[in-house]
């Protein structure tokens, strides 16, 4: 993917970079506002990261003005002002998605990749199928080896978000927020308890497991054998 | 100078001095009307005067002829301060009468006319008077002038206008010295407050206004601003033991990273080593991260910034929800987590720091509501309802309680009841609850469950009785 960063500390840019690099994205930096519009303008880019504060324009009015130049690219916005009303701001300015600082670069990855894939036309699909697990999202019906596997409805909507992220890290708060809609960090591991439930249901009784565990980071459906 | 211009600067000099001018231009008013009416007074009852001797005057004629008239009319001018008379002949001589030196104009029209005239025996020093008089036309061509000096009318105004130029002088005299006695009061309360509210902005926070015990507005002023001194010192001294706190519960965590980061570097031998030394910091780090963000929000739901974000929802589903996701760890920690919900409970709020003060109460109940005996039901039920206006969201353990005595400090920042602190958690969840209660104008209740605590969370309803 091709990626646009705009983020004024330097050292903090360089890293991203480097380590965006690492995990196969080509990655252009801008250092303010100013320049992050009009790199964002000019290139084809699948992601902008866009930190909240910066110099020349701020991160909030930069992704306002883009929206209004019809600029469609999703938009993460990076912001040392984690709370509910800040987040609340920079999603209806225009971005598609929020990280409070300090983040760890796995949670950053795995909300990029999300975003990237948000736009794919498989988002659309009703139907979700990895290895020998489908998924059917109007008929609520969840199967492996066409043996029906019952869900509870929250349990069936964990499942589609991994689904339609398969093949991607999903990270926990990534979870409580899609599938839950709660922001705030849930200090214990409740996340981790349900995903455990959910394995057990999908997983269980097939010598595949399909559900992984991303150490440091999160989740993973993936058919092993791909 | 300085401090009369600061004087006449005070807003109570200001009203006393548009009050004075308001009452002065009323007063001029009154006696002006006053001097015009007696002036009027004073004229018809000379025109009745004039009037009534008139026809006499005419009746006489009509009686004796004009001879019998001159000698009326010589008889009342011999008397001292009579009216003023005149009678002609035809041709304009004078016949009889006491005033020479009017104009002939004045005689050719018969009734009122305002005349200036001279007393005849005074010669040519007398000086002009004036006088009303009026003009009769007699048979055979004679006329009649009967007049009166109008020597009363303008005693009378000298009579009135030197007291009230006084009246002026003396209302302006006193409103000014009214005016400055006021203000100087008004001014010395004033300055005092300054002086006592300059002392203590200069850090002093223990001092406070004077108050007079009369009650009035500056006592009640002064109230007020000794209840704002107050609340700002109590907030202050809070402030102080959060900062002490802070710099307790970030320090240790901050220490022990340090430590174990030096330790590496000192003894780590393989990669394996340093990684595990690593992983470790950042686990630290994500701790520490956790407590400033929950800080930050205590700190931002006490200033009420949160505010405008507010939605209505319903309670209940959050309620739901929170419990649905807890409730798979209960059940791994051997515990049983009821719900006690139904129907719709309206809250005006933020959805989102009651589900995080819910899940917090519920976490607390994971850690701490075990059983405390064998045989004791492990159970946490999470209830909500209404009353009294007010939306009740409560979760009840069968743990080991908090006693009585130390409830109002369970929900102080990083205030952790059990000494050891052996259990995870920074001590934030309750504090965060109770500022959560508070942002929403409710409150954050615990109480005994006997055995084991059942805490409260109390927000105002939407709908409904006093909502």
């Amino acid at each position: 993917m091709r990626l646009l960063v705009v983020e004024d500390d330097r050292e903090a840019a360089a890293y991203l970079r480097k380590a965006l690099r690492e995990a196969g994205h080509i990655c252009e930096i801008a250092y303010d506002g100013e320049e992050g519009f009009a790199l964002a303008l000019d290139g084809e880019f699948d992601v902008f990261v866009i930190d909240r504060m910066l110099p020349k324009r701020d991160g909030l009015s930069l992704v306002s003005e883009l929206r209004k130049r019809g600029v469609r690219t999703p938009v993460l916005i990076l912001s040392a002002l984690g709370q509910v009303d800040d987040r609340v701001t920079g999603l209806r300015a225009g971005g598609d998605d929020y990280l409070s600082k300090p983040y760890s670069f796995s949670e950053l990855l795995a909300r990029i990749e999300a975003l990237a894939r948000r736009i794919a036309p498989q988002a659309a699909d009703t139907v979700y199928k990895v290895g020998d697990l489908e998924l059917d999202r109007l008929a609520h019906r969840v199967t492996r080896s066409g043996q029906e596997i019952s869900l509870q409805p929250r349990e069936f909507r964990l499942l589609e978000y991994l689904l339609r992220h398969a093949g991607q890290v999903v990270t926990r708060t990534m979870l409580l927020e899609n599938v839950w809609d709660y922001h705030f960090d849930p200090q214990t591991n409740v996340i981790d308890v349900h995903v455990s439930r959910l394995r057990s249901k999908i997983d269980k009784g097939f010598d595949r497991p399909l559900l992984h565990t991303v150490r440091g980071a999160g989740y993973m459906v993936r058919d092993g054998a791909r | 100078m300085t401090a009369l211009a600061k004087l006449f600067r005070t807003t109570a000099f200001k009203i006393v001095a548009a009050y004075l001018l308001i009452f002065a231009l009323f007063a001029a008013g009154v006696v002006f009307y006053l001097a015009r009416h007696t002036q009027q007074l004073v004229v018809s009852q000379i025109t009745e005067t004039v009037d009534l001797e008139v026809r006499n005057l005419t009746e006489q004629y009509g009686i004796g002829g004009i001879g019998r008239l001159v000698d009326v009319i010589e008889r009342r001018t011999a008397q001292p301060g009579s009216n003023l008379y005149l009678v002609t002949a035809y041709s304009g001589d004078a016949l009889a009468g006491n005033i020479v030196d009017i104009p002939v104009s004045v005689l050719q029209n018969e009734g009122w006319s305002e005349i200036t005239y001279r007393h005849p025996e005074a010669g040519n020093a007398a000086k002009e008077s004036r006088a009303l008089a009026r003009v009769t036309f007699l048979s055979g061509g004679f006329r009649l002038l009967v007049g009166r000096d109008f020597e009363e009318r303008d005693r009378l105004r000298q009579i009135l206008a030197q007291p009230a130029r006084w009246a002026v002088v003396l209302i302006v005299v006193m409103g000014v010295a009214g005016g400055i006695f006021v203000a100087r009061r008004v001014l010395k309360r004033i300055d005092s407050m300054t002086a006592t509210n300059e002392r203590i902005m200069a850090g002093d926070l223990t001092g406070r206004l004077a108050v007079t015990g009369s009650g009035d507005e500056f006592d009640r002023l002064a109230n007020s601003l000794n209840a704002m001194l107050e609340r700002i010192e109590a907030l202050m001294s809070g402030l102080k033991q959060v900062s002490d706190n802070i710099a307790h519960d970030l320090k240790t965590p901050l220490t022990r990273l340090r430590i174990r980061t030096e330790e590496a570097l000192r003894s780590a031998k393989s990669e394996g080593d340093y990684r595990a030394a690593l992983e470790s910091t950042i686990e630290e780090s994500d701790g520490l991260i956790r407590t400033f963000d929950a800080l930050l929000m205590i700190a931002r739901a006490e200033a009420g910034e949160a505010r405008h974000g507010m939605s209505d929802f319903d309670a209940n589903d959050v309620a739901k929800s929170v419990v649905e996701l807890y409730e798979p760890l209960a059940e791994e920690k051997g515990l049983r987590l009821a719900a006690d919900i139904d129907g719709p409970l309206p809250v005006h709020g933020s959805r989102e720091l009651v589900g995080q003060a819910l899940a917090n109460l519920i976490d607390n109940a994971i850690k701490y509501g075990a059983a405390g005996r064998p045989g004791d039901k492990s159970e946490i039920r999470v209830a909500t309802h209404r009353e009294d206006g007010s939306a009740l969201l409560t979760v009840a353990d069968h743990g080991c309680g908090i006693p009585a005595g130390d409830r109002g400090r369970a929900v102080e920042r990083f205030v952790r009841l059990e000494p050891s602190r052996s259990r995870p958690g920074v001590g934030l969840g309750l504090s965060l609850a109770s500022a959560v209660a508070r942002l929403h104008g409710g409150e954050l209740r615990l109480e005994d469950n006997s055995p084991g605590l059942r805490v409260t969370l109390a927000l105002p309803a939407q709908g409904g009785e006093g909502a």
